[in-house]
């Protein structure tokens, strides 16, 4: 079953590790890679939670449009579980 | 008459191999130069380190090199138990080599028939250094930071790989915990060689997916 996910489109101040050019796009979970420590809090010091990281798959032509070099090239990044959205497929 | 110019081709300000010398480092520390060297310095005087450890450190590091990586590729082309296992867990499978790659958190990415991988960091120059040593320093350059993941093709063509568009390129942005290895596919003509000569054909830029392994 094809997870699609969104990366939540925040601005927030500070350090975090959700590429801008990522936010907004929709992709699918290409694997969950376990429970890594907050980096949103470990740059600043602070007494980090873990948070679930995933693998998320995106294609070219989502994240670049039509100018995409190629449309069906895929980009894959690790997103933390608190940056990703569900997307729902049969939304009414 | 060694300080004789007239039968040298020197020019002013280069080695004698024709380079410019470089500048002696008279510059200010940077603040980042001053914060080291102060941390460094306290965790001496507290006894948390010693120079030698220090010192010991670096030298492990400055020890890592591709060989590493080409060995464990090497593995995988020949072992295909150690290649399942490989691209289930590539921390553990190095480990099981025998290479001290610390608390590294490694994925390995296959290249096939019709799929090429391309690993790049876009927000810093995250690189799989306890097994391949140091990166090289277009890895670290806005540059590539910003190509690779806009233009992977045009990057790779420029690096002297021309990609067939029936072959899909996936780009790895290691944007968090995880380090990526690729594993390059096994060049024709090598059927008849050992995991020794085969490691010799492994590319540092093969395993960072901007090259292919040699062809024997």
């Amino acid at each position: 079953m094809v997870e699609r996910v969104r990366v939540k489109a925040l601005t927030p101040p500070g350090h975090v590790r959700a590429p801008w050019y990522l936010r907004g796009k929709e992709g699918v979970i290409e694997r969950p890679l376990g429970h890594f420590a907050n980096p949103e809090q470990l740059a600043y010091g602070l007494k980090a939670d873990t948070k679930p990281l995933y693998r998320v798959r995106f294609r070219m032509a989502e994240i670049w449009g039509e100018g995409a070099e190629n449309p069906d090239d895929t980009l894959d990044a690790e997103i933390y579980g608190h940056w990703l959205e569900k997307v729902d497929t049969h939304a009414p | 008459m060694p300080h004789d110019h007239h039968d040298h081709f020197h020019h002013e300000g280069m080695s004698p191999s024709g380079h410019p010398y470089r500048a002696d480092n008279d510059t200010p520390l940077t603040y980042w130069q001053r914060m080291e060297i102060a941390v460094r310095e306290l965790l001496v005087e507290k006894g948390h380190l010693t120079p030698a450890e220090i010192a010991a450190q670096i030298e492990a590091m400055d020890a890592r090199s591709p060989a590493n990586g080409a060995a464990v590729v090497a593995r995988a082309w020949t072992d295909p138990a150690f290649k399942a296992r490989l691209l289930e867990n590539a921390s553990e499978a190095s480990r099981e080599m025998g290479f001290d790659i610390g608390p590294l958190n490694l994925i390995a990415v296959e290249n096939t028939a019709d799929t090429h991988n391309l690993i790049v960091c876009t927000l810093c120059s995250c690189y799989p250094r306890n097994l391949l040593g140091l990166p090289p320093d277009w890895y670290k350059t806005r540059a590539y930071r910003s190509r690779a993941v806009r233009e992977p093709r045009t990057v790779l063509r420029e690096f002297g790989l021309e990609l067939p568009d029936h072959v899909t390129v996936r780009v790895h942005d290691s944007t968090a915990d995880m380090r990526y290895v690729v594993l390059p596919a096994r060049p024709e003509g090598t059927e008849g060689m050992d995991e020794a000569q085969l490691a010799a054909l492994v590319t540092r830029d093969s395993m960072i997916g901007t090259g292919l392994p040699h062809r024997p």
